[in-house]
């Protein structure tokens, strides 16, 4: 008989090991929709490895697109750590797009030094004012937070769509819907000429080591982990669960407001409807493939940069078509997921014995 | 307000409403399906891009419309078949595995459909189902039209909610799925298995939601575009809510989210001068959630939704 025993706790080379293999299972299970596509398998993978680590430029992209995926990644670990199902990052992030260029676009007379912190300020706290909704609703009326997130994305999607058309339009945009651009001395500076990964990328990473220290080392982070492994058992111990999750809540959406800002901000300068292709619930893959710590995060967000970038320039050089790097997203989450199982559980064949 | 009785009293208002209400219906019942034997399915969102591209390509090379259908449940079954192994025996986080069940169903559909076409910027049209054309029924005055000029679809989707409430409320099958998802322990004593109850109530759910998903590009439209579902999988998690589990309210729900949304399209044509568009638009997503807030308090949750049972483990 084939039983399921959790094992006493997984072994730290498991918790480092199973996301690795997830990894490689996902890329190389990719072969299946190569084959498919009538694509020569082992030239693709080159081409896909040699579009990332080919060249400084091509190198210096996979930073720029690991930028926000460390961002929404952090995001999500944070919340999903409490339990709190926060899948609205990606219209938190628009949020905090649009906080940037309605204060980045010179409407505000206040020295020029002052205007980047305004903009991630402003940026951070709208992304928190729309998760802020959710996590009330949740806490108020028992209403879903997993419902209500995804649904906010569409209300905020199309409400951005009315501000690109209204009050954030461009006049020199030739009716273009997309805003002014940002003051050049509102822009989060490059880091390498000719390149265009900028600052962001410290300012994310500089968040994510501060998110790790406070989530192992301090009273916040130890509330945040007793809530999300026994909500019940928190409560007994006297911790303010609605407040910790309130509070988490706060910062899931803050942060995933600054992937809006950092790409608006850092790269493109301006606010269009398709800033973000999908970095918000790619978000929640990179956070479950850095087993929810936000060291992982930035190591699960070089990765999935990596796939998309390299998937890019295979699907340029090849002809197959560009989806396969979301394919490939998608089947990291499902094999970390079953990985997760093998790591907190062993299948073992029970023999019975006869009395 | 003499223009909005004018739009009520319309037979085109009502027969809008049940057009947009049909994948919905086929999404909230499967939804249902899923939730009654314990397991969340989030992977409806990406069943229903599935369902529409399985379906419509299947026609587009020639398998008919109802070769179309039964390929798009295949389909959906397909992706079910998955979240329930992983969710099931597995006992995985059903949040996110169902989550990894959307985007890889979406990711497939729009590799195969790029792939399949990989030059194509207008999408190829199908022929899709046509308004039905009964012998006297589709002539009766207001049910003609609203009910009786629908699309075979239509007729199917609600066939599916007399089939869902008979299955649940008057079969032993149902009264066991019922149970497994308030209590698998009593289940497991009577001797039956909890594994096959729920494994088989995801996969025919999904099934369903694929339906949905074939709908909008086999009767509602004729061709397959991304994006084309935007929403409505995560609407109808929301109106499973809103029923409370009950098929019945399920179709009175998709039905009242029907009427609204087609409500919205009139009015803005009769005050769009006033508003942005997109304050209607909006509409539909604001209404799901009110629904959610009002029903959640009082919602009738099956007890063991969206906890794992392992066989041997109490």
């Amino acid at each position: 008989m084939i039983r399921i025993e959790p094992r006493a706790a997984p072994s730290r080379l498991m918790t480092v090991g199973i996301p690795v293999l997830s990894a490689v299972v996902a890329l190389a299970l990719a072969a299946i929709p190569l084959a498919f596509a009538g694509a020569p398998i082992f030239p693709a993978y080159a081409q896909m490895f040699h579009g990332v680590f080919g060249s400084m430029f091509s190198f210096s992209e996979m930073l720029t697109r690991a930028t926000p995926l460390i961002f929404t990644g952090l995001a999500a670990a944070l919340a999903f750590r409490a339990r709190l199902w926060n899948i609205g990052a990606e219209g938190q992030l628009y949020l905090g797009a649009m906080a940037a260029v309605a204060i980045g676009t010179g409407v505000l007379d206040i020295p020029a030094i002052f205007l980047l912190p305004l903009i991630i300020t402003f940026g951070a706290a709208a992304g928190a004012a729309g998760m802020a909704l959710p996590a009330l609703l949740k806490t108020r009326f028992g209403a879903d937070e997993v419902v209500t997130t995804l649904l906010l994305n569409f209300i905020i999607l199309i409400f951005l769509q009315m501000m690109l058309e209204g009050p954030l339009k461009d006049p020199m945009g030739l009716g273009w819907p997309q805003s002014a651009p940002i003051l050049d001395q509102g822009m989060l500076p490059t880091l390498m000429d000719r390149m265009r990964v900028h600052s962001g990328l410290i300012l994310a990473l500089v968040i994510a080591a501060i998110a790790q220290f406070m989530l192992i080392r301090s009273v916040w982070g130890f509330r945040l982990r007793a809530v999300g492994e026994n909500a019940a058992a928190a409560r007994h111990a006297g911790i303010g669960v609605k407040r910790s999750l309130f509070g988490v809540a706060i910062i899931s959406g803050g942060l995933a407001g600054l992937a809006g800002v950092s790409e608006v901000a850092g790269l493109k300068g301006y606010l269009t409807a398709d800033l973000s292709p999908g970095f918000g619930y790619t978000g929640i893959v990179v956070a479950m493939l850095a087993g929810l710590s936000p060291a992982g995060v930035v190591l699960a967000a070089l990765f999935i940069a990596s796939v998309f970038v390299g998937a890019d320039s295979m699907s340029r050089a090849m002809g197959v078509s560009s989806y396969l790097a979301d394919l490939v997203v998608a089947m990291s989450l499902l094999c970390v997921l079953v990985g997760g199982f093998f790591a907190r559980y062993r299948i073992t064949r029970s023999v019975r014995v006869a009395s | 307000m003499m223009e909005i009785l004018q739009i009520l009293l319309s037979e085109s208002f009502w027969a809008a409403s049940l057009r947009i209400a049909t994948p919905l219906i086929f999404g909230v019942l499967g939804a249902l399906i899923c939730e009654k034997s314990g397991v969340l399915n989030l992977g409806i969102e990406g069943i229903f891009v599935a369902g529409a591209m399985a379906g419509w390509i299947a026609v587009w090379a020639g398998a008919g419309l109802w070769g179309g259908l039964l390929f798009a449940a295949l389909a959906g079954g397909f992706f079910g078949l998955i979240h329930a192994l992983l969710t099931v025996p597995l006992g995985l986080s059903q949040h996110v595995s169902g989550l990894g069940i959307t985007l890889f169903a979406t990711s497939v559909s729009y590799f195969i459909y790029r792939t399949a076409l990989p030059t194509a910027t207008s999408p190829p049209r199908i022929e899709p189902f046509r308004p039905l054309d009964l012998p006297i029924l589709s002539d009766l005055p207001f049910i003609g039209p609203v009910l009786f000029q629908q699309t075979a679809m239509t007729m199917l989707a609600l066939g599916m909610v007399v089939l869902v409430w008979y299955v649940l409320n008057r079969t032993a099958l149902g009264v066991a799925l019922q149970a497994v998802g308030d209590n698998p322990d009593s289940v497991d004593a009577q001797g039956l298995s909890v594994y096959g109850l729920r494994i088989g109530a995801v996969v025919a759910g999904s099934a369903l939601m694929a339906l949905g998903g074939a709908f909008l590009t086999m009767s509602a439209f004729d061709a397959f575009f991304f994006g084309m579902v935007n929403g409505r999988g995560w609407i109808c998690i929301a109106l499973v809510i809103f029923a409370s589990w009950r098929p019945g309210k399920a179709l009175l729900g998709a039905l009242l989210f029907g009427a609204f949304d087609a409500l919205q399209v009139r009015l803005q044509t009769e005050v769009g001068a006033m508003v942005p568009g997109q304050v209607f638009l909006m509409a539909p997503y604001i209404l799901s959630i009110f629904a959610l807030v009002i029903a959640a308090r009082k919602a009738d949750y099956p007890r063991a939704l969206l906890t794992p049972w392992f066989k041997g483990q109490r």
